[in-house]
């Protein structure tokens, strides 16, 4: 069936896939040989070609996460030819599509490696950390109901567009596995900025960093080092900025918690 | 069995209060006592957990994902309704309850879609208060956008990740209760059964996906808030993952399921490419308020178009069909979904549509971009614009978007009553996965409004009801009803281990796909389906004979996952053909091509078919019985909608 380039000709590429039977086993590198693919199809449906041909030789399929397929969930997470989500700059993996490919390529796919990010099986890590530290402190502390009308709280629109921008991190943490001390700075950085911009977010904005923070450490994610592999990798475009803003904001709140400011 | 959807008694306007005011109340102190289950953490289930969890309920919280912010919620782009009318042009509570119930062709229930209205305001002050960062205008208010079915501007925004940023207020929300304890969560647990303790719902039996460890949970109530049923078509623009075993499971268990062939097919969606597609995405209908709608005047020039004779630069103005324009002036581009749609598809029939398989209408952008520049447009669809070019290898500043409608919403879902309440006592629905707000037709920026009404704004009262006249005693899985249901969940895992055939899940799921799109898709006819339940049935015996699924269950296993999903789907399937069978009508996103007027428009029944139709289940392989909810409509005049 033609696609949107009908003259672009299928590849056949070789894979090297990060084989793994659970958390505890060790695992290894295979190869596998995959024809006939279409330009047209996403890194993920490429995937899908070798499942299926490895399912119908009774063979297990490798296991990856994945959902929306759309850019968007934050499920998947592959760490392609070395780099997270593959070569096209801010695209998830769902995104990216085998036009970036050519016929005869080697591509070699792992999981994500961080200590805070164990696998779970194949190309599967486990990423509960996040949810860990957004429990911590991402939040505003509001209960249901009670809340005053929307346009009460007036929004200078250039602020509400920083606080967007940065609430539109994934949580995919591509920053983390981009990252040679795999910091998950740019991920918290991103939750604790959207909020310290917006007036909601002030009245816990010293606590939130704290908490968020101390959790980070206590999951066992490395610290940050200046370098911005994060923000070059990430799929979504979060800026480095969020990371300085943490550092103030951190600063801050140690200062006047330790009476100094 | 009688269906009592417990209207409250009283003028329309103030049924809710009313029943706000009757529902007995648990006191503060015994709430600690109830436990709750929630199944699901997208809109709805993340802030119906959150809430429950505020007032000081027990709450289990489950979701198949490895965080509850991955749920398909996340995808929605637009926007959400709300009846603020902080555009003083004309929008109210009743003008936003009047739309819905058109907008849904007469098939939704009015007193729903009214208390839908009437909260739609509590949940934009809500978000803003989570810190949502909804757009805003340069003086620091709100502001809104147009979306199809409407005449105001009502829907609010964050450029094209609305469901984004809505979804991760609940989940905020719901994080916050988790730290409190008052949460607890469990990620990657598929619920795979519910269970029925002397007539009521007391927990579910759950797998869970990384160790496959079997487990069994046991409350004082459950709530279903697990998404809608789309992927039985295969394609759609769901995510991989969502799909129907938990209301299919509660059905089975008891609980009806309502209006099951009501899917919304979404007009703007990027065409399908090859026989490798793995899902549909959709370009948010948000786009219709700038993007032109148009196919070439001629099947001759479409031909040459299709041939690569020519491109699409070369089609002169005269010779394009801006057809929703000609012939809906008074909505143009923004007529709703269903309408949409169905011309797309009669364009594409008449030979006219575009692209290398025909089967596209244009989406031109070439007016705004020169009217206000590729800066502003850039503004305000930059990352709609950067999917297609992604997807597609395309510019869409460029050259105009190719779009073919695509499944994209089930209106239809677990009946239930006013309290949200299914057939089963103490088994709630919310959100998609529920019948009960969008009648035949949804229009856009609603599902997030439903979601959130319902988890926020209705269950935390309505469930109350319930848990008062229910003993705090505490409960626990020791009832024989979870050994049986923990039994039979075991069983069918082991049924699909053990067939050891040779088609695969996808093969199977596919194959239904493609009997659901043609029979009972855009347009539906009786001989198709009568056919197409032939074909079901056939491939659901070839299923249980030929199914592959390598692996174990004691580990994660992701095509058993989905082998189980594909099972329940093959049974739904069938159960959508008969409501599209029964239902000798067209209304709203269903189109019986047997009952049209001669220019083609939908020709309702309202003497025979106002009615809801739900189905019980009474045994494999046996008809499911019909029931029959009246809709009473005592507040709108049902006529035939126009858009013209």
């Amino acid at each position: 069936m033609a696609g949107s380039n009908p003259n672009a000709k299928p590849m056949n590429l070789t894979l090297k896939v990060w084989r793994q039977q659970n958390r505890t086993a060790k695992g290894g590198i295979v190869d596998y040989q995959v024809k006939d693919i279409s330009p047209d199809m996403s890194f993920l449906e490429m995937l899908d070609v070798l499942n299926e041909d490895l399912l119908r030789k009774g063979e297990e399929p490798v296991a990856f996460d994945h959902d929306c397929r759309e850019g968007i969930c934050g499920s998947c997470n592959l760490f392609i030819n070395g780099r997270a989500h593959g070569p096209e700059k801010g695209t998830t993996t769902c995104q990216l599509h085998m036009r970036k490919f050519s016929d005869g390529d080697t591509i070699t796919i792992e999981p994500w490696r961080a200590n805070a990010f164990p696998v779970n099986k194949d190309l599967s890590v486990d990423r509960s950390a996040f949810d860990r530290i957004i429990q911590a402190g991402g939040y505003v502390s509001v209960n249901t109901g009670g809340t005053p009308d929307g346009n009460e709280i007036p929004i200078p629109k250039e602020i509400a567009d920083r606080a967007f921008e940065a609430a539109t991190c994934i949580a995919c943490g591509a920053c983390v596995a981009s990252c040679k001390n795999a910091s998950a700075m740019l991920f918290v950085s991103a939750k604790v900025s959207q909020l310290a911009l917006l007036p909601q977010g002030q009245v816990e904005r010293k606590s939130r960093v704290e908490n968020m923070v101390a959790q980070m450490d206590k999951e066992g994610f490395g610290a940050c080092t200046n370098i911005g592999s994060c923000a070059a990798e990430c799929p979504v475009g979060i800026s480095l900025e969020n990371i300085a803003i943490l550092n103030r904001e951190f600063l801050a709140a140690k200062a006047s918690s330790n009476n100094l400011a | 069995m009688n269906l009592d959807s417990k209207i409250p008694e009283g003028p329309l306007a103030e049924k809710w209060d009313t029943h706000k005011f009757n529902v007995k109340l648990v006191n503060p102190a015994n709430k600690r006592k109830y436990d709750v289950i929630v199944v699901g953490t997208g809109l709805a289930g993340a802030s119906a957990a959150a809430s429950l969890a505020e007032l000081g309920y027990n709450v289990k919280a489950f979701t198949y994902h490895d965080s509850p912010r991955r749920a398909h919620s996340i995808a929605a782009q637009g926007g959400i309704n709300a009846a603020k009318n902080y555009q003083n042009d004309g929008d109210s509570v009743f003008r936003l309850f009047y739309d819905t119930i058109k907008g849904g062709d007469y098939r939704a229930r009015e007193a729903n879609v009214y208390r839908l209205a009437q909260v739609s305001v509590n949940i934009i002050d809500q978000c803003v208060a989570q810190g949502v960062p909804f757009a805003r205008e340069y003086g620091g208010l709100l502001a809104n956008r147009s979306f199809g079915g409407a005449q105001v501007s009502r829907t609010f925004y964050a450029r094209g990740q609305t469901g984004q940023q809505l979804l991760l207020g609940a989940y905020s929300a719901l994080s916050r209760q988790v730290a409190y304890g008052k949460v607890k969560l469990y990620t990657r647990s598929e619920m795979l059964d519910v269970v029925v303790v002397d007539g009521k719902a007391q927990g579910i039996v759950t797998r869970n996906l990384i160790t496959g460890e079997i487990e069994k949970h046991a409350a004082h109530a459950v709530v279903l808030a697990t998404g809608g049923y789309g992927n039985v078509f295969y394609l759609s623009t769901n995510a991989k993952y969502c799909n129907v075993t938990a209301p299919w499971r509660a059905h089975k268990k008891g609980a009806l399921f309502a209006n099951p062939c009501f899917t919304q097919i979404h007009p703007t969606c990027i065409p399908v490419s090859g026989d490798y597609q793995s899902k549909l995405t959709l370009m948010s209908e948000s786009l219709r308020n700038d993007g032109r709608v148009w196919v070439p005047a001629t099947k001759e020039m479409a031909e040459r178009l299709r041939a690569g004779q020519i491109r699409v630069q070369d089609i002169p103005e005269e010779e394009r069909d801006y057809f929703l324009e000609r012939k809906y002036p008074a909505f143009g581009n923004l007529v709703p979904r269903d309408v949409a749609s169905r011309n797309a598809k009669q364009m594409c029939d008449e030979g006219r549509g575009v692209g290398a398989t025909g089967l596209a209408v244009y989406l031109d952008f070439a007016d705004i971009i020169k009217r206000t520049g590729a800066d502003s447009v850039a503004q305000k669809y930059g990352n709609l614009f950067d999917m297609y070019a992604k997807i597609t290898g395309e510019n869409p500043y460029e050259q105009p978007m190719r779009i073919y409608p695509a499944v994209h919403y089930t209106m239809g879902g677990l009946w239930v009553d006013y309290n949200l309440q299914t057939t089963i006592p103490g088994l709630y629905a919310t959100g998609e996965c529920n019948f009960s707000d969008h009648g035949a037709n949804r229009l856009g920026a609603s599902a997030l409004m439903q979601g959130l009404a319902d988890g926020y704004f209705v269950i935390p009262y309505t469930i109350g009801d319930y848990l008062a006249k229910t003993t705090p005693k505490p409960v626990t899985t020791e009832h024989p009803a979870f050994n049986e249901a923990e039994t039979a969940v075991r069983t069918r895992i082991q049924q699909l281990l053990s067939i050891n055939g040779t088609r695969t899940p996808d093969d199977f799921h596919k194959a239904l796909g493609h009997i659901m799109w043609e029979y009972c898709g855009m347009a539906r006819n009786a001989e198709g389906l009568r056919h197409a339940k032939a074909e079901i049935q056939k491939l659901r015996r070839e299923f249980w004979s030929d199914l592959k699924v390598v692996g174990v269950s004691e580990d994660m296993n992701q095509t058993l996952e989905k082998a189980g999903r594909v099972a329940d789907f093959l049974e739904l399937g069938e159960l959508m053909i008969d409501d599209a069978y029964n239902r000798n009508e067209s209304c709203g996103g269903h189109f019986r091509e047997e009952y049209q007027d001669e220019l083609g428009e939908a020709k309702r029944n309202d003497d025979e078919y106002a009615y809801v139709a739900a189905w019980e289940y009474v045994g494999d392989n046996q008809p499911e019985v019909l029931h029959k909810e009246e809709l009473q409509f005592e507040n709108v005049k049902l006529t035939q909608r126009s858009y013209k």
